[in-house]
Formats: C-alpha cells, structure tokens, sequence
C-alpha cells in the first residue's frame, strides 16, 4: 500500500524559474492497486513518481509504503520496498554484464550483500523459468552480455527484474515510450501479466492515453501540479480516449476559471 | 629480460589494483602515484624496525586501503571531482610517506625481507623466480575474479557500468565506489611493498608516473589479450604489465635513457587511446572499448532513444 499524504514540491524556489511541480497532492493506492497516470508536460507526472521513489523529497508532506513512513530515505534504501522501470530501455540493465548477473543483482534487492556467489545453480535455475515467462528466448542466453540485446528485450527484462523479487510498489515511468509499436505492445502485454501475477501495488506514468485505458483499474489525470481526475474501474471502463480529451478540455478549463476569479 | 619479467609480474598486481578502479568502476583514481609509494615506505619502515616482513607488508595493503579510501570520502561525500580528489590524495601522500619514512631514501641492505630466502638462494632472475612472482600474481587475480562474482563484487561491477540501475536495487554507489578504491589502492600499496622488497629500498619518488605504467598494462593488455569476460580481462592485465615491462626493457636495450621512460610510458598510453580512433583500427576488437572512462564523451551519455 501507498499514501502520498499532502505532498508539495516547487523547483528552483525563490528564482526567476520558479515552478510548483505538485500541489497538496493526496494519493492512496490499496493493496493490488494498479493506477495510470496520464498529463501533459509539466502537469507533475514524473515528479510524482520520483518523490516515491527518492529520487526527490516533498518540500512537505510524506510518503508511507506499508505502513512505514519513507520520506526521509534516500532512493537506493527505499528499493527494499520499490521496484522500477524507467523510460530508457538502457537504464534499468546494466549493459556490460550477463543476464544473469543483472538477474542475480535484481534478485538481492534491497538486502544486505556480502562474498556469497553471485550465481549459484540454484538461481540460474530460477532465472532460466522466470526468463521463460517473457516468451523471448532469453532463458538460453544466460550468459550473453546484456548490451547485445535489442530495447524491447532489455525492456522487457528490466520488467522482470523489478518484479520477480515481489515488491512492495511497482513504478513504471513511462516504459513503452522509447520502443516501437509492436515492442510496446509486448511490453504492455507482459505488464499486465506480471503486475497480476505478484499482485503489484503500482504506479504507471504513461503519455499513451489508450495504453492508460486499458492498463490499470485506476486512472488519474494531472494538471499543473494537481490531480484533477481520478476515476476507478468502473468509470475507466465507461470512458474512450476522445472522452478523456473531452473531459480533460472540460477540467482544464475550469481550472482556468477559478484562478481568474479569484484574482 | 628475466627480471623484466619479474618486474612485470609483481607490477601486474598494482595494474590488477589500477583495472578495479579503472575498467570495473570506470574511475581514472590518480591516488596511484602516492599510494604506492605509501605501501613501500610502510613496508620498508616496518622490516627495518623489525616487524616481520609479511606482517609489514600486509600491513602496507592496509596503509593503501585507507589512502583510496580517503580518495572514496573526496569524492563521494565531498562531491570533489574524481580525478581531482585522486591528485589530492596523491598530493597529500607526498607529505605523508616522507613523515613515514623519515628521509627520502630507505635502503633495506642486510634487512630480512620476504624475499630473503629467494636472494639467498640465487633464485632471482632465475626461472624459479618468475614462477614464484607468476604464482603470486596469478593467486590475487583469482581471488579478484572470484571477488567481482559474489553478491557484492557484481554490485561493484555494476557501479561502474550503471549507477541509477544498482542504485534501484537498493545499492549505495557511494559505498561501492568508496570499497573498489580502497581494494585497488590496498594492491597498489601491496605492489609498493614488494618493489621495495625487491630493490632493495623505498623511494619518495618510486611513485611518480605510475599510473600510466598501470593504465598502459591494462589497456595494451585487453587491447591484445581480449577482454569478454573477467577472467580473461584480468588475465590480461597480468600479462600486459609483462609486456609492457619487457618493452621497456627492450627500449632501454636499443640505447634510450632511463630518464626518457616516462615520455616512453605516456606515449605508449596516447597510441593506446587514440589509435582505435582511426579508421583503420575500429575493426580491432576491444581497443575502443579501452577507452571509455578516459575519452571525453562523443555523444551524450544515456541519451533519450
């Protein structure tokens, strides 16, 4: 489970540049949940997503994973509880090593390391049924380097290596939008797959706004900082991308507005 | 040419040392020049004060361990650029090895070292002392092989390939960094020790210019030798420091002046770096992989696909 409990974050305070990325945000995702979060630019998606993971502090409010208040952690001792796919399909692998190395590094994530072997029989074992699972061929190609694989394959192993260690959070930042069509396709496909089979509580930006659709059994809409929609599943199911358009235009215009009442 | 190759396999074990920071962290650590000097004036002081030679060596690999350590601090907790923090480490360490040594020049003549016995004995520069020197280098490269294999080594590893990935798995870098400089520099101190062991003294100056001789073993090393994987790469770099030696040797052999070594040494470095730019040679496998953490970047780093 995930509170987001008032949280605030401006950039560049007290400057020129001054920018309000989110404002008294308040997010709670249940057990299981599986939300979708949709925006333009600058409406404070990415933010989101790096305040939970730690890669940025609220200026106030605070992030709880489980009943354990997180905020001050930075992000490599939050991943006890977090698991991430980022956009670039070179960032989540590390490129130089196997396969199996990478999954080896994945699978201790979070715990202490120390002079065991990295790779037992045992792991290599797992790695190779788990790899299955991604209908890639990558279980026979344990120990080929990760840098000979093309995006979509590392993409769709970054997934796996976020996921198979179950945990607590699963956050996805925008992680089908460097591939093409068909990758991403893939990529969706296995997200859906491997988010139901651990039952991962998860956080998925996306600018796809069908992909938002039809991923998830959540979806929120953010503007300038905000969230200005928030619809469960039964409502999500109801809608197609012109009516989010519609209803964002809708919102966005409202929005507009209330600030200029209120000046 | 023996002790050329002698020389060549102690010294694969600072170049062992130089390939943890260099390839595996992918950190150009300067702290080399002064670390190394450091383990051999340790050295030195404790054989001459009476401490047994081994205590006193191994007591050398601690005294370069807390030097990249200090070079880890700068960087990490300081936030000082890594090339910087390892000159100002090395810098530092200038002052520190003459307090250590008292004079600029330790001689260790009739002193019990580590390699008494094989003196003794006439085994130097005999084909009984390249095999004990290939036996050593070859013991702490597979104790470094099977190191960056456990849990904690490919974490090493990935610090130096992908810092925001094994940061996602919950690794602190800077710890990581901190421990990889703190390794290498241990190896480049336990090199000092032996050299002085082996010559017979410590010298304020011994580790000046250093790292090229360490850089050049591991980049002439893989460029040749090959670089796939781990056991290969460090193989490699042993039998690199070999080869650079014997070309020195053969250099000084053909009437060049000592002195004119460290121009030697870089230019052998500059054709290392610059030759898998041309054309030519981009087809040689390995040699531009070489030369990653010491080119400026030719394209943005991790750029949006």
């Amino acid at each position: 489970m995930l509170e987001i409990k008032n949280v605030h974050k401006t950039f560049f305070a007290g400057t020129v540049n001054e920018r309000v990325a989110l404002q008294e945000i308040n997010l709670t995702l249940g057990e299981g949940e599986f939300v979708t979060v949709i925006g333009s630019n600058g409406a404070g998606k990415s933010t989101i997503l790096n305040i939970t993971s730690g890669k940025l502090r609220p200026d106030t409010g605070s992030v709880v994973i489980d009943g354990q208040d997180v905020t001050r952690l930075a992000d490599f001792q939050r991943a006890k509880y977090i698991g991430r796919v980022f956009q670039d399909p070179m960032a989540g692998t590390s490129p130089e090593m196997t396969i199996e190395q990478n999954m080896a590094i994945a699978f201790e994530r979070g715990k202490r390391r120390g002079l065991a072997p990295g790779v037992t029989r045992k792991k290599r074992d797992f790695f190779r049924e788990e790899l299955k699972s991604l209908e890639l061929g990558l279980e026979n190609r344990l120990k080929a380097k990760v840098g000979l694989l093309s995006g979509g394959q590392r993409q769709a192993l970054s997934l796996l290596m976020a996921t198979f260690s179950s945990p607590n959070i699963l956050l996805l930042d925008e992680h089908t939008a460097a591939l093409d069509p068909q990758r991403a396709a893939l990529v969706s496909r296995l997200t859906a797959e491997v988010v139901q089979r651990h039952h991962l509580t998860t956080l998925m930006v996306t600018h796809n706004m069908e992909q938002a659709l039809q991923l998830g059994t959540r979806l929120i809409m953010m503007h300038e900082g905000r969230i200005i929609l928030d619809l469960d599943q039964a409502q999500k199911s109801r809608m197609t991308v012109p009516d989010l358009l519609h209803e964002f235009e809708k919102i966005k215009g409202a929005a507009v507005d209330d600030r200029t009442m209120l000046q | 040419m023996i002790v050329a190759v002698e020389l060549g396999l102690i010294y694969a074990v600072m170049a062992l040392g130089v390939y943890l920071t260099f390839r595996i962290l992918n950190f150009p650590d300067l702290t080399v020049d002064g670390s190394f000097t450091t383990g051999a004036a340790v050295a030195a002081v404790g054989i001459i004060n009476g401490v047994p030679p081994l205590v006193a060596t191994l007591a050398a690999f601690a005294a370069g361990m807390a030097a990249g350590w200090v070079t880890g601090i700068l960087h990490t907790k300081g936030k000082i650029n890594g090339l910087l923090a390892g000159i100002l480490t090395m810098i530092a360490l200038y002052s520190i090895n003459l307090r250590i040594m008292g004079k600029a020049n330790l001689p260790l003549l009739r002193q019990d070292t580590l390699l008494t016995p094989l003196r003794d004995a006439g085994l130097l520069g005999s084909a009984v002392g390249i095999l004990v020197f290939a036996i050593i280098a070859l013991a702490i490269k597979l104790v470094i092989d099977w190191f960056l294999h456990t849990d904690l080594g490919l974490s090493l590893q990935a610090t130096g390939d992908n810092e925001q990935m094994i940061r996602s798995f919950g690794v602190s870098t800077d710890r990581t960094k901190i421990l990889g400089l703190a390794l290498s520099n241990g190896l480049v101190a336990l090199c000092g020790a032996m050299i002085a062991q082996y010559q017979g003294f410590a010298d304020i100056g011994m580790g000046i210019g250093l790292i090229l001789a360490g850089l050049a073993s591991v980049i002439i090393g893989q460029a040749i030798f090959g670089s796939r994987i781990i056991f290969v790469a460090t193989l490699a770099v042993v039998l690199g420091s070999v080869l650079y030696r014997v070309v020195i040797q053969l250099a000084l052999q053909a009437g060049l002046n000592p002195n004119d070594m460290k121009l030697i040494s870089a230019v052998l470095v500059i054709i290392a770096l610059v030759l898998p730019q041309l054309k030519v040679f981009r087809k040689v496998q390995g040699l531009s992989k070489m030369k990653k953490s010491l080119m400026a970047p030719s394209e943005p780093a991790g750029a949006k696909v």
